[in-house]
């Protein structure tokens, strides 16, 4: 295993780790010449368009395509008839188990369209309008069939059928009939009828949400490039080239290693970028072409077809006794999957009680098809959504107790040897250093005026570790290249850099990091999971120590003293012995001049399954106004509190958390999809699906805790996901306090607001 | 004998079981005795199940190595986004 | 159906380009110029990716055909540093370290600078309302905020 757990490295004075270096990307990043998806152009280059359903629910009788193949300068088409039909066969992406057969059916829809917007047929021509021209061409003859777009709705006996394969997993006896609930997953820890019989007061709420977009300002991209030998390269925006690299293989029927994936600068992902859409398509086109394929989505064509997270139907049930203790929790929680299986809905029922100490817990999670498109991996996947609900009845809890919010939490923080509702026991965890952080801040001590209401609210995240490499190079000049595999959403490679620069006693400057292509490195699992600076870290750091110690075995020889007499200081290598008569050190620089004739080039690897990740706990806080006659609530102050293990680059963590936390607001009280009654998308664009804007929000304080995790050298826990998890049940919060009212459905968009305190100052 | 808790659908696959000794000197192991002694639980195991030994969670860790005294939970892999 | 010939003048230079009716002046710029600085997000003017300078006036590249560029100045973010003198706008957003996934940034770069020749010491919430039109996902805004006003202060003093 990886266990390079150094005690005494987190107790040593740091003297990178733990800055504010600008990032070594950084200069191409503002000046425009960094190169995302769709800013490569290749010679010969053609243009790739999808054809795509207007029904939500359709069978596909048939596609003629011969009218658009005659078109002029129309080189290659394809439909589901280019695809082999891949066998059920679940493996990990993004979030959820994937099934091949259900991707196949994704990527190009096979015997029928499952969403408005399933791609149905795929061209390549010489420019884009050639390429619409074929588009319209398409002949597709459909039987439009009744659609289901509610989780409720499509869990009743008598719904439209999406798949007639579809016998729900998990409940017994097995289902005679299929359905569109593809599994039911159970979680549960004590007696939960004992744990309700103790309690003083206990509350149940029902909850809806909506699915929202991940949001990314770059829509998906690529350019695919087949030989006539069916070798292939593929430049994509990704999250994990390594993952791209292994759908696209599988879907196309090639060997991996003829198909060298590129990532190329991402313009964010959130996890909706951990999957596959235009690939496959344009290396199947590229291929029938022999040309380059570029492939670029419309923002229409990204709302339309690609992942959102899961709307959810929820009910949460928590009761307490007077003096504050939680004895006993229920919820079930119905999750949107989208067309095809796989929602978050089991990471939601792991996640949802999470931040509490309970000894009588039940979590059930229904994963439930839908005609929209299949639900991709949104930060935290399943998280927010469940704690939106269980942290807005904590707050009634409260209320009716008539104990403060944080007082509350305090008394139920899950902490070191805590049992989670999933079963192991927690590590350390930094839960009730931020929840008493919360208590301190400025913040929470501010009066208040009319109309206006603080919530508070806490979260968790997993994090992983999984699959990494990094190499490090010695240049002749003694400066360094690192190879990474994990692409950089977020400024990342700086922090790598950082690691390695401590590590071999150097200046920042003269690491130089990139992110390899999937012929340069070993496997990498994708950048997700808040795994990066925790995982390659891990490795950078593995690979940096290996290079220090063949720098010492090096010195040592030149010297001609035993290795053990050389150590490694302020990036030169040294004689161990005090008092020693000629004082002998050696820099980087000079070792790596001579390192041809003292042993060949000094390269060093790391290979590592990265496991020990620690989770990351937060609370939030945040201050609303609410306006009783339109009913626009306006964030007024908020204030971010994590753990972050270890802060590499505070920045870096302080922009995650600040960027989650937004993502949360927007979420709270403006994102939704809006559907027609033919189950059409109304809103597949900026204007009116309102993602957050710079007057929308102000200023988003943070505070960073660090409770170390003891399985990282420098004790980092991942930080990027775990910030969009508690804004949600944060702002609930602050709205109910506000108005008196409490928001059991999302989003808390103004005309909803206006009406509920309209309904509410009616009835008083 | 490691102990090993399972829970929600695993423990209904296998028969309602919520704690089972195992001897097993690592997951590779502990999963295959755990699939042929339910053998309802072998094709969910494959894939989707990530291994905590005494809290610590490891995924697709076949030679991550159990003690005589380990607590195991099967816990279903998170990836993340 | 024939091209448009058109001679505009971008960062300074001269610069001349073919394209359709319907192209528009972000198509040329990226697809046509290879000036891919400037990002396409929306295709309808809700994002401000393509964030550009026309005649001194903030425009969205997307919302401007191509063939309206004829006779007029362009600038864009390849134009913004100096040689290898960064503007302080570029300077100061790598110091707040106001980027993350960066395709936002050029289009937030180009409108702040425009801000600024308007208005060079505005508000906090003077700078929020002028940046309404440039979508960001993952900063949240704040440390965007901060480094325009930073780089405001800065260019003052000089």
């Amino acid at each position: 295993m990886n266990d390079i757990t150094n005690q005494s490295v987190l107790e040593r004075h740091l003297k990178i780790v733990g800055t504010r270096p600008l990032r070594p990307d950084g200069v191409d990043k503002v000046t425009g010449r960094a190169q995302f998806g769709a800013d490569i152009h290749l010679p010969n280059m053609l243009v790739g368009k999808v054809l795509r359903s207007p029904h939500a629910h359709a069978r596909i009788k048939s596609i003629d395509i011969s009218k658009a193949q005659a078109l002029p300068g129309v080189k290659a088409i394809v439909t589901a008839a280019d695809f082999s039909d891949l066998p059920s066969e679940f493996i990990p992406a993004g979030e959820m188990m994937v099934n091949f057969r259900d991707m196949t059916r994704n990527i190009m829809a096979r015997e029928k369209a499952l969403y408005e917007g399933h791609a149905v047929a795929a061209v390549a021509a010489i420019n884009e309008a050639v390429a619409n021209q074929a588009l319209n061409l398409i002949e597709v003859d459909y039987e439009v069939l009744p659609h289901v777009m509610d989780v409720d709705e499509a869990m009743a006996p008598d719904a439209p059928l999406l798949h007639d394969n579809m016998f729900t997993i998990g409940v017994e006896p097995k289902p005679a009939k299929p359905s569109n609930i593809a599994k039911r997953v159970e979680f549960a820890l004590g007696d939960l009828a004992a744990g309700f019989a103790k309690a003083d007061v206990v509350i149940e709420r029902e909850f809806l949400t909506r699915p929202v977009h991940q949001g990314y300002i770059e829509p998906h991209a690529c350019v695919a490039r087949v030989s006539e030998d069916g070798q292939a390269e593929l430049w994509c925006t990704t999250q994990g080239q390594f993952i791209v690299r292994g759908f696209c293989a599988k879907l196309l029927g090639m060997e991996v290693s003829k198909l060298k994936v590129t990532p190329s600068e991402i313009g964010g992902g959130f996890g909706g970028k951990t999957v596959v859409y235009l690939e496959p398509l344009a290396l199947a086109l590229s291929r029938k072409a022999c040309q380059p394929v570029k492939m670029v989505m419309s923002r229409t064509e990204v709302f339309r077809a690609t992942g959102p997270t899961s709307g959810a139907r929820m009910w949460v049930k928590i009761g307490a006794t007077k003096d504050g203790r939680i004895t006993a929790a229920d919820a079930v929680l119905k999750y949107q999957a989208g067309a095809f299986q796989g929602s978050p809905v089991q990471p939601g029922c792991m996640c949802a009680f999470a931040p509490y100490d309970l000894e009588n817990v039940r979590v059930v999670g229904y994963d439930v098809v839908v005609n929209r498109p299949k639900v991709a991996a949104y930060r935290a996947p399943g998280g927010p959504i469940a704690e939106y609900a269980v942290e807005s009845v904590i707050d009634e809890l409260a209320l009716r107790l008539k104990l403060d919010p944080i007082e509350f939490r305090l008394k139920n923080a899950a902490k070191e040897g805590t049992k989670a509702a999933y079963g192991p026991k927690f590590g350390p965890i930094g839960l009730v250093e931020t929840l008493k952080a919360a208590r301190e801040h400025p913040h929470y001590a501010t009066p208040l005026k009319k109309n206006q209401g603080r919530g508070v609210a806490s979260g968790f995240w997993f994090n992983i570790g999984g699959d990494t490499c990094a190499t490090l190079n010695l240049g002749e000049d003694g400066t360094v290249s690192l190879v990474a595999g994990t692409p950089d959403i977020g400024g990342s490679r700086a922090s790598l850099a950082m690691m390695a620069a401590e590590e071999l006693g150097v200046p920042l400057d003269k690491i130089r990091p990139s992110i390899g292509d999937t012929s340069s490195l070993g496997y990498n699992f994708l950048t997700g999971g808040s795994r990066v600076t925790f995982s390659s870290g891990m490795a950078v750091v593995e690979a940096a120590r290996d290079m220090v110690r063949q720098l010492r075995e090096r010195a040592a020889r030149m010297w001609e003293v035993p290795v053990d007499s050389v150590i490694w200081e302020d990036g030169c290598a040294r004689i161990a012995e005090a008092g020693v008569a000629e004082f002998k050190s050696m820099s980087l620089a000079e070792i790596a001049k001579t390192a041809g004739k003292t042993g060949g080039p000094i390269v060093a690897n790391a290979a590592i399954n990265a496991t020990g990740a620690g989770p990351s706990l937060a609370t939030h806080v945040v201050d609303v106004e609410v306006d009783p006659e339109t009913g626009k609530v306006t964030v007024l102050r908020y204030t971010a509190i994590q753990d972050a293990g270890k802060a590499v680059h505070p920045s870096y963590v302080e922009g995650q958390m600040q960027g989650g936390a937004v993502q949360g607001i927007g979420w709270a009280l403006n994102e939704e999809y809006i559907y027609d009654a033919k189950g059409r998308l109304e809103n597949p664009g900026f204007l009116d699906y309102r993602i957050p804007v710079c007057s929308d929000v102000p200023m988003i304080d943070t505070v960073i805790v660090e409770v170390p995790n003891p399985r990282h050298p420098y004790g980092v826990r991942g930080v990027g996901e775990t910030p969009i998890v508690p804004p949600m049940g944060a702002i609930a919060n602050a709205v109910a306090h506000a108005t008196g009212v409490r928001f059991t459905e999302l989003p808390m968009s103004p005309p909803r607001v206006l009406a509920a305190i309209d309904t509410a100052a009616a009835t008083r | 004998m490691a102990k090993v808790i399972l829970s929600g659908t695993l423990r209904q696959l296998a028969g309602g079981i919520e704690e089972v000794e195992v001897d097993a000197r690592d997951v590779r192991q502990l999963l295959r005795i755990l699939g042929e002694r339910f053998p309802e639980l072998g094709p969910h195991l494959d894939s989707g199940y990530a291994v905590a030994i005494d809290g610590e969670i490891f995924q697709d860790a076949w030679f991550a190595p159990i003690r005589p005294d380990s607590e195991v939970h099967l816990v279903p892999a998170i990836r993340g986004g | 159906m024939s091209k448009h010939h058109v001679t505009t003048t971008i960062n300074g230079d001269p610069a001349e380009f073919l394209c359709s009716t319907e192209q528009t002046l972000l198509d040329v710029l990226r697809d046509v110029l290879y000036l891919t600085g400037s990002k396409e997000g929306c295709a309808s003017g809700d994002c401000g990716a393509c964030s550009v300078m026309l005649d001194g006036r903030l425009v969205c590249a997307c919302l401007v055909l191509g063939v309206e560029a004829q006779g007029k100045r362009i600038e864009t973010i390849e134009g913004m540093a100096h040689g290898d003198k960064l503007h302080p706008l570029q300077q100061k957003f790598l110091e707040h370290a106001a980027l993350q996934c960066g395709v936002c940034t050029p289009g937030f770069l180009i409108a702040a600078k425009a801000l600024l020749e308007r208005n060079p010491d505005p508000s906090e919430t003077e700078v929020r309302y002028w940046l309404a039109g440039n979508l960001c996902r993952c900063t949240g805004y704040d440390k965007i905020v901060r480094a325009v006003i930073d780089a405001a202060k800065e260019m003052r003093a000089a």
